[in-house]
């Protein structure tokens, strides 16, 4: 269990950094993510100058590239999406990363959040796509970007 | 003019299939509801499919010869009033007198009566042990017989089996031949005429034909005529034929099938004109000379005489449908093709069989080695097709018989050559081509269903067209014509698994198992769209394959990334994202200690509870970091993975047995308990369910689950391909009285077979429909080994039993594993904040959405983990 209260301390550590809304925040290392097989983490963001908990959905892809998109399902609002099949399709000749949601199979485009099928069904109210966060890996270490704008 | 709107009232004499046809063409197409139906049936049924009679001995269920849609009965204009004959019929009044003396007025009334079997004049034609086959009573009445002569002639000192005569040599007696033989007695044929079925083949034909019937250990004497029954001197049943050449034949049963005769005497009684052997006179538009008075089907005496099919008869219920509303269809004469349901002996006739056309010329293809028999009827310039006959091998009669009157491409002769040694060209049929006379479906409407309905698949043309509904036997045709169309269309009638995979299920399993291949990186390589990752319906079956050929645990490294995501937490999701947890109770087996274990877990972590309809216990509302706590308890109660969330072996249902139960007459909760046991954890196409009864009583609801296994006084029946769900079927009998050792390899070679072979989320029901020749193919590879991997199968499933652990405890020893259900990679403390419940009936359900916003109802989460 070394690596996972490694992860938490480093989590820790960053939660405490970034709620001094440096525009970043460490998540985990990558070690921490089995590739090909999503991992729910908390987010601290300012929303009009208060703290907000959000929910992601870290995807690591066999060539290591770390993708974050929202970990709330948009079709029925449970936070399942790490929990969803990543795999690949074939958009416009290139292989994208997706993951599909757990629930009810809807797939989305994991770089943008686009949803490349519904499976016949609507969000809900509010809801469309996957919102995702832009993620580095520095020196080990998943760095999720915060676009306050965005929020 | 004002529209009278109170509907006017048809009334239909006789609840066959004729009449069931007449009422849903009519409901089809009234829209208007102009026309409200009573239909009067003598039987104390809803209209059957008569002509699967024979399906009743393997099926043994009345309810699997429904004809169509029952909901046609629920339709607040039809009223169908079972076990009522009418008695009599005033023309003059119009009205109809039923046998409670109900006097019923009607607008328009259609006799649909049919026929009875004819009975031969023959002294004893009356004793006890001669019956007829024309109803569901009939069969049941006689397999009733049977069964207690076989348990008479066992009781006694000599021991045979029941010995019976079919006296009668056309397509009926044949298949009461063959329903003696399915019911495990002798049977012999006596016909009066040169050769077998001869109304519809040639005497070359039935010779073929009498060699299939004799590999069917059927005895087949023709131009024999019986001269009297004989009845035991000590029973007084039946017990000897005596024929006019001085011979004789010792029997116990004897079933008449020596023809039919239109029933047609209340017609007679109301003064109606009737042919000279019988059958109501009607004219093209299967009206009567009296005015408002209709016939149709095997009473009706149309173009001269009465015809004994269904497929004439479905004709004249659609004629008078049109009728009734206005239209102006007439009776284009009857096709009279005919095809022989017997399993094993193909026979199938159809146009001008005799050749009675002037000048045409007979092309015929014998093979008497392997008892095949083939003649083409064509006109005199070897061009147009008139006719043919098929013994032994008919796989040409579904697209030869629409082409009859019309020119053949080619040599003709190359239609007739065993498949496979090519010759014969494809055929184009024409637009009006018949290809389904069941149900009168041309080749143009078959192809319309594709490019104007969009059907895409042979189930979606089915449903549009109705094609292939009834017999069955033109759906090889229908399957081509739309995959011709699909392909005309562009649309390719793929059988790939998803765009990563060009391989079916099937394909990709059988690449997998002999490339030895064990990862998911070098499968997509190697089989796959190199540089793709897959998707999620890929990935799942990839890791269910991997679970047969190179067993390893669902978690065990790059696999755990191919999981469906109830595998991948050994745990079903539910609509919020908790998941529930069931404990294997294998036959529904629990003791005491056990379900107050269960109890206590449920209370401790604040679980709903219900119970699943596979006799074990559900636990609602377990979130994912609760998994591992909650199974370290239930496997300290002696509890292992019931398996709920994968596609593999569910449950075995078992009723109580002869352990405690004064009918049952096995041990159905020990062999439930072996079963389970067994096939736990084998993963599959799609979840597999079975269930064991203790007797014929079937509590355990045996034959809706994919292997059914009722209990007999000498072993065990199986019975496969049942299930329940959205298409309820039941299952089919594939073997009888087995013991315990041979009944679970069949069940073994059973399960893995359809591991190997099914496609995707295919129930076993699907799958025998899609696989070629359907139970007969499963019996064959099953009990008799035809491909040769009965041995393969074995070892494989030896080695499943072998290796099986229980993944959950297996889980638990591994800390990896476990590092999966925590709820945050950077907060393993924490829990979803969003998983919310209220109170219902003194537990708990997710919240919905308004009672979130609203607040003040919620329940807080279980949170009490408690670890004594």
């Amino acid at each position: 269990m070394s690596t996972l209260s490694a992860a938490a301390e480093a989590a820790t550590d960053a939660t405490a950094v970034d709620a001094t809304a440096v525009g970043h925040q460490d998540v985990c290392l990558l070690t921490d993510l089995t590739p090909e097989r999503g991992a729910a983490a908390l987010l601290t963001e300012t929303v009009d100058g208060e703290p907000r908990r959000t929910q992601i959905a870290l995807v690591r892809t066999v060539g290591d590239l770390v993708l974050a998109v929202q970990h709330r399902d948009p079709v029925t609002g449970a936070n399942v999406m790490a929990r969803g099949l990543v795999g690949t399709r074939l958009v416009d000749g290139e292989e994208v990363p997706t993951l599909a949601s757990p629930l009810h199979k809807q797939v989305y485009d994991l770089r943008t959040g686009a949803c490349l099928d519904a499976a016949g069904k609507e969000p809900l109210p509010g809801e469309g796509g996957l919102r995702t966060w832009p993620v580095a890996v520095v020196d080990g270490v998943v760095r999720v970007l915060l676009d306050e704008s965005a929020s | 003019m004002p529209q009278d709107t109170e509907p006017r009232h048809l009334v239909v004499i006789g609840g066959g299939m004729t009449a069931h046809r007449l009422v849903e063409a009519l409901r089809a197409r009234d829209t208007a509801g102009s026309w409200r139906i009573s239909v009067y049936a003598d039987e104390p049924r809803r209209p059957y499919d008569r002509v699967a009679l024979t399906s009743y001995f393997s099926k043994r269920d009345p309810e699997e010869l429904s004809l169509g849609d029952d909901a046609l009965w629920h339709d607040e204009l039809v009223t169908l009033h079972t076990g009522t004959p009418v008695t009599a019929i005033d023309t003059a009044a119009r009205t109809v007198t039923d046998d409670l003396g109900r006097v019923t007025p009607y607008d328009e009334l259609v006799l649909a009566t049919g026929s009875s079997a004819a009975v031969p004049p023959i002294p004893g034609a009356d004793l006890p042990g001669v019956f007829v086959y024309r109803t569901i009573d009939d069969v049941a009445a006689l397999r009733g017989w049977v069964a207690e002569r076989e348990q008479a002639g066992r009781g006694a000192s000599y021991d045979r089996p029941v010995r019976g005569a079919v006296i009668g040599g056309g397509l009926l007696g044949l298949e009461a031949a063959g329903a003696l033989r399915a019911l495990g007695a002798q049977a012999t044929v006596i016909q009066f005429g040169s050769h077998l079925m001869n109304a519809q083949i040639d005497l070359g034909g039935g010779e073929a034909l009498k060699r299939l019937i004799n590999g069917m250990e059927v005895g087949v004497r023709v131009g024999t005529a019986t001269k009297a029954m004989v009845p035991s001197r000590r029973t007084g049943h039946v017990g000897r034929l005596d024929f006019t050449d001085g011979t004789r034949l010792d029997v116990d049963v004897v079933v008449l099938a020596t023809g039919i005769r239109p029933r047609d005497e209340l017609a007679r009684a109301a003064g109606l004109t009737v042919g000279e052997r019988g059958g109501v006179v009607v004219d093209d538009t299967c009206a009567t000379a009296v005015p408002h008075v209709w016939a149709i089907g095997e009473v009706a005496c149309i173009q001269g005489s009465c015809v004994g099919l269904v497929a004439p008869g479905y004709a004249m219920a659609e004629i008078v449908a049109d009728r009734l509303l206005g239209g102006a269809a007439t009776y284009p004469g009857a096709d009279t093709a005919t095809k022989l349901k017997l399993s094993g002996v193909d026979v199938a006739s159809f146009g001008d069989a005799f050749a009675r056309t002037e000048r045409s010329m007979e092309i015929v293809w014998a093979d008497p080695v392997a008892g095949v028999y083939k003649k083409l009827v064509m006109s005199d310039d070897a061009r147009t097709l008139l006719g043919g006959v098929f013994v032994g091998d008919a796989s040409a009669y579904a697209s030869l018989r629409p082409m009859v009157g019309a020119e053949l491409p080619g040599d003709p002769s190359a239609y007739l050559l065993p498949e496979g040694t090519g010759g014969a060209p494809d055929l184009e049929l024409p637009e009006s081509a018949t290809v389904c006379s069941c149900n009168n479906v041309s080749a143009g409407e078959v192809r319309a269903a594709v490019t104007e309905h969009a059907c895409t698949d042979i189930g979606a043309v089915k449903a549009c067209t109705k094609a292939g509904t009834s017999c069955g036997s033109c759906l090889p045709l229908v399957k081509k014509l739309v995959g011709t169309e699909l392909e005309r269309l562009g649309i390719s009638v793929s059988t790939a698994l998803c765009e990563h995979f060009a391989l079916s299920r099937a394909q990709l399993y059988d690449a997998v198992r002999l490339a030895g291949t064990r990862t998911f990186s070098e499968i997509v390589e190697r089989f796959g769209r190199t540089g793709s990752r897959g998707c999620d319906i890929c990935r799942p079956v990839v890791a269910s394959i991997l679970a047969t050929t190179a067993p390893a645990h669902v978690l065990e490294g790059e696999r755990a990334s191919l999981q469906d995501t109830n595998d991948h937490v050994m745990a079903n999701i539910q609509k919020d994202g908790s998941y529930s947890v069931v404990p294997r109770m294998a036959g529904g087996e629990v003791t005491p200690a056990g379900l107050i274990a269960i109890g206590e877990v449920a209370r401790d972590y604040g679980l709903y509870t219900k119970i699943t309809g596979g006799q074990r216990v559900d636990m609602f509302g377990a979130r994912m970091e609760q998994l591992p706590e909650i199974w370290a308890r239930l496997i300290e109660a002696g509890f292992e993975s019931g398996h709920a969330y994968g596609k593999s072996l569910r449950t075995v249902k078992s009723c109580v047995g002869s352990t405690w139960c004064r009918f049952g007459v096995q041990d159905s909760v020990a062999l439930a308990v072996l079963l389970e046991l067994r096939y736990r954890g084998l993963r599959s196409p799609h979840k597999i369910k079975l269930g064991v009864s203790g007797c014929a009583r079937e509590c355990a609801e045996a034959r809706g689950k994919d292997v059914g296994v009722i209990a007999t006084d000498n072993g065990w029946n199986v019975y496969v391909g049942g299930n329940g769900g959205f298409t309820p079927r039941h299952a089919q009998l594939l073997a009888e009285d087995l013991d315990t050792d041979t009944l679970i390899r069949v069940i073994d070679r059973f399960l893995l077979y359809y591991v190997r072979t099914a496609d995707r989320l295919q129930r076993t029901a699907p799958w025998m429909e899609d696989l070629e020749g359907g139970l007969e193919t499963v019996r064959a590879v099953v009990l008799e080994d035809s491909l040769g991997i009965a041995a393969d199968l074995d070892a494989e499933m030896d080695a499943h039993v072998a290796n099986y652990v229980d993944e959950w405890k297996a889980t638990l020893e591994d800390p990896e594993k476990l590092r999966k259900f925590a709820p945050f990679v950077n907060a393993p403390g924490e829990s979803d904040p969003d998983l919310q419940y209220v109170p219902v009936r003194g537990q708990i359900r997710p919240a919905t959405a308004e009672e979130r916003r609203a607040g003040a109802v919620l329940v807080a989460p279980a949170t009490l983990e408690v670890r004594s």
